[in-house]
């Protein structure tokens, strides 16, 4: 087990390293000096000299790259040049709202799913089970900026229930939790799909395994039968699906923020990339990719520890 | 020899007729694949389908809700809805189905790369595509659109630098399942070439989960053309995209509701279209190719 | 008087889309405490099928037909769910065919078997001791360590010795063995089937040995069934199934038998055609259409079944008594 996980944790600074060096380029490789670009419209010489300076971009290329990941390691991810604020204070100030838009959503998602999922492998082969099926695939299919914009035409625009636009007073926990029903739903939707039809396939797939069999001919009540021998296997691929989801959870968010001007990473990013705001796009993608293979990462560790088997075989 | 030839063909899966009338039979398939070829046909004959000119300002009829004249109202600039809409599929099924082709074709070079060049390429090619996947699409998107400014030249690079790892992974990995089976090891003792066995063995093998991972990527990539050009990141105005006819509608949305109904049902349906599409694909060509989740 | 176990005229389908398989056509047999019965056939004779019922764990797209399957003079089909379950694992244990896969790949096998003995009563550490026990009976030296240890840590012959253990454990009246060999090499086979008769003593009910391989027979079994196309072909002792087989399909099986081929012989024998269609099965006798014997009555009539000695019968037209 600590083997794998070495090997694991290991692999994930790997990808990161590439990611940054692959950032570290586009930055320098692109048409024009960064700097400018960094600036924007408001570029005069005197800034241009100074940011120059400050980004290194006067030494030697192995000098900058070795800058470039000192600085990063130490927390140091560059200035925001319109605030003027350390960009990782900008991207913590707004990142637990994010964090929690995302967990409220994959929450009830993951609760109805199971539930979908379990009935449909109850009703398995009737219409409720095929029902559920096309339920589920159109679910996923539906953009969640469209969800967005439709639950806020209804219900907060016509039937005037839920806040439209916003997070909430601060320290008003019950204004906070209202405006974040819609914006859950809007992300939370597709996962439903998603995990209903995973747990429906993995829970058929374990449900007829010869060990299930043997279980059941050693006279094992069901409820120990199901819970302890399939339902610990079936969770696996779940898991697997909900951490590499991370990302697609990220992508909605992005959108669902912005229709319902809600502070958080996404309408940060947004607001920096139309403002060309540098510093902040990239501070940001390197910071939600490291909490990204984080996440990846942790749950690679959960399954290893669920099913040994993985353990052996570091996945390639 | 003709042993190895008789088990090629058990291990081929079924396709062809059988899979195309199999696909028939599947309402959910049939469904999806009605609303494609619809939308296909819409996007290819637009200007013949389009009532009005999708960029003709007249600021005189703006703001018009539905009616005999304009079947899904006017926008703020007094431009026809269902015009711009009609207009609409043309740019997300092109720029779609654009971007989807050239990865699928880079995807498949590097995937053949790696499954048969040298080692240590194998594994330069598979840190690159774990790292590209490991990156947050949205995320790789915005700080390329950043880079290289806004507009559909950028739409398709962001959407083929997202979607070529995963080919390329497909591909691999179909690769070295293959070259592991018993009757390619067979064709390589009697001196078959790579040539011979990537044309006769791995491309007709690799075509059936190739297509079924291109056509459920398309809808991914619709959803990205439409949110990016919603978030005045994408396809810019005065270009009718559904993603930038959905901010309009968005920004007038308490005084013209109707320009979001509107804007969001083709989007709705076609994303619907291309997944009822992919998933019966799946089921009619290769039912145990597992099912993805877009990044 | 009624036996241990006993099989009457037991019919099994299974619903299917190409139509309905009749897997089991009147089945019979029976075994007395202490005594080990074979049952043998190819592929898709309906053995595993047996086997199932036997245990009362048929799949949910089958159903008995006619029949019952009494153990102790009970119809264990008959019984509610409930009561089969707690049958199974106590009075009658399985050893299953495959012993890659015949354990949960995630929990250890001390918890799995620790599990398997929920019928005992005893508290969990006194079933670990107890099974530790066991390992060691079936020829496990270090039996804690593999206790520990999970499935897939494990090689094939040592999964099917923990698999015996397990059922001999439930001290069962009877016990079952599915293919208890088959995915194992010869070395692991020879082994296996050593322990099975060595242990034979310790169990006190009934054996069944369900598999397709004669040696496995020979080595084990008191008496043989002989299954063909869902039916009971020949039932015999089993030195007289292999020195007088009467059923022209048995002496075909014990023909095509590689291990009583004597030296020089060049070519293996095999049976031409194929077993019957068992969605359509055919008026007459199964097996007529493969048999260097058959004539117009065994193409259109059942077969009687014909008592050869007090032991020995054969379903079959051409066998007289």
């Amino acid at each position: 087990m600590l083997g794998y996980s070495i090997k694991r944790v290991a692999l994930a600074l790997l990808i990161l390293v590439v990611v940054m060096l692959g950032m570290f380029a586009m930055v320098y490789v692109i048409p024009g000096d960064p700097a400018s670009i960094a600036l924007g419209p408001r570029a005069t010489p005197e800034l241009k000299a100074l940011l120059i300076q400050r980004m290194g971009l006067d030494q030697s290329l192995p000098n900058q790259i070795w800058h470039f990941f000192r600085a990063a390691a130490t927390g140091d991810l560059g200035i925001d040049v319109w605030s003027k604020r350390p960009v990782l204070d900008v991207i913590l100030e707004v990142f637990p709202k994010t964090l929690l838009l995302g967990a409220v959503s994959l929450c009830w998602a993951v609760v109805l799913g199971i539930g979908l999922g379990c009935l449909a492998v109850i009703w398995r082969g009737t219409f409720i089970d095929r029902l559920l099926g096309v339920l589920s695939v159109s679910m996923i299919a539906v953009p969640s900026f469209v969800i967005a914009l439709y639950s806020l035409l209804i219900f907060a625009v016509w039937l005037g229930w839920l806040p439209a636009i916003g997070a909430g007073q601060s320290g008003d926990w019950g204004s906070q939790a209202r405006a974040l029903i819609l914006p859950s739903f809007a992300i939370g939707v597709s996962w439903v799909g998603y995990i209903a039809r995973l747990v429906r396939a993995s829970m058929l797939e374990v449900m007829g395994a010869n060990h299930i069999r043997t279980a059941r001919a050693f006279g094992l009540p069901e409820t120990v039968v199901v819970l302890k021998y399939a339902l610990r296997i079936a969770i696996v691929p779940t898991i697997a699906i909900i951490a590499i989801g991370a990302g697609s959870i990220l992508s909605s968010a992005v959108f669902v923020e912005t229709v319902f001007s809600r502070p958080g990473i996404g309408t940060l990013i947004t607001g920096a990339v139309e403002k060309r705001n540098y510093p902040v796009v990239m501070g940001t993608v390197l910071f939600m990719t490291a909490f990204y293979l984080f996440v990846v990462t942790a749950a690679d560790l959960l399954i290893a520890r669920l099913d040994p088997r993985v353990r052996d075989v570091l996945r390639g | 020899m003709s042993c190895a030839v008789e088990q090629t063909v058990e291990n081929l899966p079924p396709r062809g007729r059988g899979a195309l009338a199999q696909l028939m039979r599947d309402p959910m398939g049939m469904t999806g694949a009605v609303l494609v070829v619809g939308f296909i046909l819409l996007a290819i004959f637009a200007p013949l389908l389009a009532p009005y000119d999708p960029i003709q300002i007249d600021v005189r009829h703006k703001f018009q809700p539905p009616s005999l004249a304009h079947w899904a109202g006017t926008d703020q600039l007094g431009r026809d809805m269902l015009s711009r809409l009609i207009w609409g599929a043309r740019v997300a099924l092109g720029i779609s189905m654009t971007a989807t082709g050239i990865a699928g074709a880079l995807g498949l070079l590097l995937g053949l790369v790696a499954g048969f060049g040298p080692r240590w390429l194998d594994a330069v090619l598979v840190l690159f595509f774990d790292s590209f996947s490991s990156l947050p699409m949205i995320m790789f998107a915005l700080a390329v659109i950043t880079v290289l400014g806004p507009g559909i030249t950028t739409l398709i690079i962001v959407i083929v630098l997202v979607s070529v790892p995963g080919y390329g992974r497909l591909i691999r990995a179909q690769t070295l399942a293959l070259k592991g089976a018993d009757y390619i090891q067979a064709e390589r003792t009697i001196g078959a070439s790579s040539a011979r066995i990537i044309l006769y063995h791995l491309l007709p093998n690799v075509v059936g989960p190739l297509v079924i991972l291109l056509s459920m990527d398309i809808p991914v990539v619709i959803m990205l053309e439409a949110g990016l050009s919603y978030l005045n990141l994408g396809v810019g105005p005065p270009t009718p995209s559904w993603g930038n006819i959905l901010y309009d509608g968005y920004t007038s949305l308490r005084s013209a509701p109707y320009m979001v109904i509107a804007g969001g049902i083709p989007l709705i349906l076609c994303t619907l279209g291309f997944t009822f599409l992919g998933e019966g694909l799946r089921d009619a060509l290769d039912p145990k190719l597992k099912l993805r989740v877009a990044r | 008087m009624s036996a241990l176990l006993e099989v009457a005229e037991l019919s099994v389908t299974y619903r299917a889309e190409g139509g309905d398989v009749n897997a089991l056509r009147g089945v019979s047999l029976m075994a007395e405490a202490g005594e080990v019965i074979g049952i043998v056939g190819e592929s898709g004779c309906g053995k595993s099928t047996l086997a199932a019922a036997l245990i009362a764990l048929l799949e949910t797209n089958a159903t008995v037909g006619t029949g019952e399957v009494r153990l102790n003079g009970r119809d264990i089909l008959s019984l509610p769910e409930a009561e089969r379950r707690k049958l199974r694992g106590h009075d009658i244990a399985m050893i299953s065919q495959d012993p890659m896969t015949a354990f949960s790949p995630v929990l250890t096998m001390g918890d799995q078997i620790v599990d398997f003995q929920q019928h005992s009563g005893l508290s969990r550490a006194a079933r670990r001791a107890r099974a530790a026990d066991m390992l060691r009976k079936v020829g496990i030296a270090d039996a804690e360590i593999c206790l520990r240890r999970y499935p897939h840590e494990l090689s094939g012959g040592m999964r099917q010795r923990v698999a015996v253990a397990a059922a001999l454990m439930a001290n069962p009246a009877l016990l079952v063995a599915d293919e208890p060999t088959t995915a194992l090499d010869v070395t692991m086979e020879a082994q296996i089937i050593h322990m099975l008769r060595s242990l034979r003593t310790e169990i006190n009910g009934a054996i069944v040995i369900v598999t397709h391989h004669l040696g496995v027979i020979g080595e084990l079994c008191d008496r043989v069934y002989v299954m063909y196309a869902g039916q009971v072909v020949e039932e015999a002792p089993v030195d007289d199934l292999y020195h007088a087989p009467r059923h022209p399909y048995t002496q075909a099986l014990i023909a095509c038998d590689p291990g009583a081929l004597g030296a020089g012989q060049g070519v293996l024998p095999t049976i031409p055609g194929r077993p019957p269609d068992l969605t359509a099965p055919p008026p007459g006798c199964g097996f007529a259409p493969r048999c260097p014997l058959a004539d117009g009555t065994c193409h259109s009539k059942p077969p009687p079944r014909v008592r050869v000695s007090a032991q020995q019968t054969a379903l079959c037209h051409k066998v007289v008594s």
